[in-house]
């Protein structure tokens, strides 16, 4: 055999596999999550990654449209009392679980009385509750001691804790241990044979889902699934992701570094999109129990310092679709988003008027320590600019880098910052999160037993209540606007402005779901 | 040399415990809590306090300990906190990538740095002698993730003959399985052809002064015998003492290569472990490549006896 023979055949023999690669790929879709998904029960932690993998894995009662309301989902239909307390869910007809059984509504009351035990509203709704009755196989009520007007929305929203409908037998596990067996409602079949922590996670289209007869909206609408198969790829270094994306050899990334987006704009087979509209709302924290900030006065003098567009720029750059301001105490696009006091942050800045009022709240150059997380760049970025604007103003500011998981444990220390403890962490927030008073942790005022920060303000925490109780939208608003002007008096944190990270895909894919979390049901190929 | 072996084997055990004992305080002491860290924003403290119970993190270091060391003598290395997979199923699902990753580099490495030390030695002072010192500089000097991206550039992106990332099993085929390792293996390789390939050439330096190479030489043997079957036999001992001392590089930089083409291997989740604190997979993990060290290190000390007869156990 000739060399040139020889090394034509091995080149052909190298490139056999990859052309056939590409062919079984047309039905399937590779995707690369912004990091590893390492663990799969979507109650037990609330970790974004288990929450998109418990929306492909799980299907909900009720599930948010475009416009943040909920509508029925797994849900045939919804009825509240005229005096509001009982609530009857009735079932889609043709529900099934991924073992083929059907799902039943003692399915339903298991599964919601589970994530009751974890998630914040779900919390509230067991202070609330009564009792759940089984009417029948497809029919239950849950009755309440008082009025809820936002049930459906609190069993529909996909921030973390999920109201994950499982089959009882697995919703029976305790809330604090993870499941160990994997059978879901939603349109995707979990792999779990296939799946190597860290690296890759497969779904498989479930052929018993039976969407619902409507358009995709949202989480809401018809799931139809266009992919008989959905991978997640890990990649846990950007250069890799964006060159695997530009060779073809994955289709969607849903975290590109922002100094890569040049790269890939460049490349006329990639779309770069926000899909992700509600995005993050990134935010000053402060530790309230420890001097400076245990004032409000001290709080409240950084206002005139945050110049927001900063923050935006040093976390994604200067293109400014990626990113909103000025931000408010709720997510910009949401209902509850307004502008009461918004000159605060708004207007012009002025550091001077920032060192008049940090002096007169009796500011003595106490160090400020700072926690900052290397592993995750935009934080890490927010955190740079902010202990910036602090040293600017003339604090004593210690800029402690760690890493993520060194950072959770350090800011959970209640201890005085040099006994180990802190001052500031920043932060992000996903959108749907903070858009409502509910599950807006930072907004809260329940001190020692709250977020971190350990924030009191009995004021915050009435008017938290009563948005349990507002009986419309008008009612809500009028409460998240009282609620933001006491975010500007008392500063439990501050906002710097909400992040849009774009998602890049190749162009091939259409049809992309956009609002929240990457969804794999309506998107298709070519 | 059998009972040398069983000797060795057995002093690896005293090592182990030291190893284990020095892991799991390590990571006691460490900042981090994974209770925390699944707990998520939204958690009460009394709900990040029922995880940590419900992980057993709450009960003292010497209990913990204690459990986890008869675990391990009895086969069992714990169950990762966040995924809930047994460890051993983890490094299972891990172990081949980073096998074949190591093998590879190992191969592609001794069959380019050993010819390439034995060429220089033998052209000492000539071009070909500086280029190879000049290309060893090079291979120290440039990270493993440098030479990587460069790789994936030009072979994936231009030209479009590899892949960027990824790992194919083998039994999938060996085509498949080859042509996700090339890159990664060429990258990882540099360091490591680098070191090999300046120890042979020193070590060849100093054999072709000796005597009975003068004597060959006298007798008329030709330059490849005299090379490579007279004086390279006789320097192969550091030759073999450095591939095995390589073995731990090769660990070490496995962890970047894993990362830079997303191979799912044991170094990619040595690194996910450590930055969740899954505990019982750093300690599983670090404990394997502790054995897989002494393993190694035992094989090289029983492979001196293949290239100098003088060598007794």
């Amino acid at each position: 055999m000739h060399r040139r023979t020889l090394l034509q055949g091995t080149g052909l023999a190298l490139a056999a596999p990859r052309l056939a690669l590409a062919q079984g790929n047309a039905r399937t879709l590779r995707f690369v999550p912004q990091g590893n998904l390492a663990n799969i029960d979507p109650v037990w932690t609330t970790t974004t990654l288990a929450r998109n993998h418990g929306l492909m894995v799980y299907d909900t009662l009720f599930g948010l449209g475009r416009d943040f309301q909920p509508k029925p989902q797994m849900a045939a239909g919804h009825e509240v009392s005229a005096d509001g307390l009982t609530h009857a869910v009735t079932l889609r007809a043709d529900l099934r679980f991924h073992d083929g059984q059907p799902v039943l509504a003692r399915d339903c009351i298991a599964s919601i009385a589970r994530w009751s035990k974890r998630d914040v509203l779900g919390q509230h709704l067991a202070l609330l509750l009564e009792e759940v009755r089984v009417k029948a196989d497809d029919r239950f009520e849950i009755v309440l001691k008082k009025p809820w007007p936002g049930l459906a929305w609190a069993l529909g929203k996909p921030s973390a804790n999920i109201c994950a409908i499982m089959p009882e037998r697995i919703a029976q596990t305790n809330p604090f241990t993870q499941i160990t067996e994997y059978v879901g409602s939603g349109p995707f079949r979990f792999r779990r044979s296939q799946w190597v922590p860290g690296s890759m996670a497969a779904y498989e289209r479930f052929s018993g889902y039976v969407p619902r007869d409507e358009p995709a909206d949202f989480l809401a609408g018809g799931k139809v699934v266009h992919f008989d198969r959905v991978e997640w790829h890990v990649m846990p270094d950007p250069a890799t992701a964006a060159a695997a994306l530009q060779n073809n050899e994955v289709d969607w990334w849903e975290t590109p570094l922002a100094d890569l987006l040049p790269v890939l704009r460049g490349n006329r087979d990639i779309a770069i999109e926000v899909v992700n509209t509600a995005g993050a709302l990134a935010m000053i924290r402060f530790n309230h129990l420890h001097p400076p900030f245990d004032r409000a006065e001290v709080r409240r003098a950084l206002l005139p310092a945050i110049e927001q567009t900063a923050f935006m720029q040093a976390a994604l750059g200067e293109d400014r679709a990626l990113w909103q301001v000025p931000a408010g105490a709720f997510t910009p696009g949401t209902p509850l988003a307004n502008s009461v006091g918004m000159e605060a942050l708004a207007g012009p800045r002025d550091l001077e008027a920032a060192k008049r009022a940090l002096a007169a709240a009796g500011y003595r150059g106490e160090p400020v320590v700072i926690l900052s997380p290397t592993d995750f760049p935009t934080i890490n970025a927010l955190s740079e600019v902010a202990a910036d604007a602090l040293r600017r103003v003339g604090m004593k500011v210690d800029l402690q880098s760690m890493d993520w998981g060194t950072l959770v444990q350090r800011r959970a220390k209640r201890e005085a910052p040099a006994q180990g403890g802190w001052n500031i962490f920043c932060t992000t927030w996903e959108g749907l999160d903070v858009s409502v008073p509910g599950s807006h942790q930072p907004i809260r005022g329940n001190g020692a037993q709250g977020w971190i920060g350990w924030s009191t303000s009995p004021r915050r925490e009435a008017l938290r209540e009563a948005w349990f109780d507002a009986p419309d939208q008008a009612a809500e608003r009028k409460i998240a606007e009282e609620l933001q002007a006491l975010v500007w008096e008392e500063a439990p944190f501050i906002p710097l402005g909400l992040l849009r990270p774009p998602q890049a895909f190749r162009r091939s894919l259409t049809n992309i779901v956009t609002g929240g979390p990457p969804l794999f049901w309506n998107v298709r190929r070519g | 040399m059998f009972a040398y072996a069983v000797r060795r084997v057995l002093a690896t055990i005293p090592v182990m415990a030291i190893v284990a004992l020095f892991v799991f305080s390590l990571l006691y002491i460490a900042p981090g809590d994974p209770a925390a860290v699944i707990a998520g924003d939204q958690a009460t403290p009394q709900d990040v306090e029922r995880i940590r119970a419900s992980l057993g993190l709450d009960r003292p270091f010497l209990i913990r300990f204690g459990e986890w060391v008869w675990n391990i003598l009895n086969g069992d290395m714990g169950v990762s906190i966040f995924t809930n997979l047994p460890v051993t199923t983890m490094i299972q699902q891990r172990i081949e990538p980073t096998v074949s990753l190591m093998v590879l580099t190992l191969c592609l490495a001794v069959s380019i740095a050993v010819p390439m030390g034995v060429i220089a030695a033998w052209k000492q002072g000539s071009w070909i002698d500086r280029a190879v010192m000049g290309f060893a500089v090079l291979g120290f000097s440039v990270p493993v993730f440098v030479v990587g991206y460069v790789l994936a550039y030009i072979f994936a992106l231009e030209l479009d003959w590899l892949p960027v990332q990824g790992y194919t099993a083998f039994r999938e085929g060996f085509f498949p399985w080859l042509e996700n390792l090339i890159l990664p293996s060429i990258a990882l390789g540099g360091v490591y052809i680098a070191l090999i390939a300046r120890i042979t050439r020193a070590t060849m330096l100093e054999v072709l002064q000796q005597d009975y190479i003068r004597t060959a030489r006298a007798k008329g043997a030709g330059q490849r015998n005299i090379l490579f079957l007279h004086a390279l036999k006789n320097a192969a001992v550091p030759i073999v003492t450095v591939i095995g001392i390589g073995i731990a590089l090769l660990i070490g930089g496995a962890v970047v290569t894993e990362s830079v083409f997303a191979i799912p291997g044991l170094g990619r989740l040595t690194v996910d472990a450590i930055l969740r604190r899954d505990y019982p997979v750093i300690q599983g993990v670090v404990l394997l490549f502790s054995f897989v060290y002494v393993l190694v290190n035992l094989l090289i000390d029983l492979a001196y006896t293949l290239f100098d007869p003088r060598i007794r156990y």
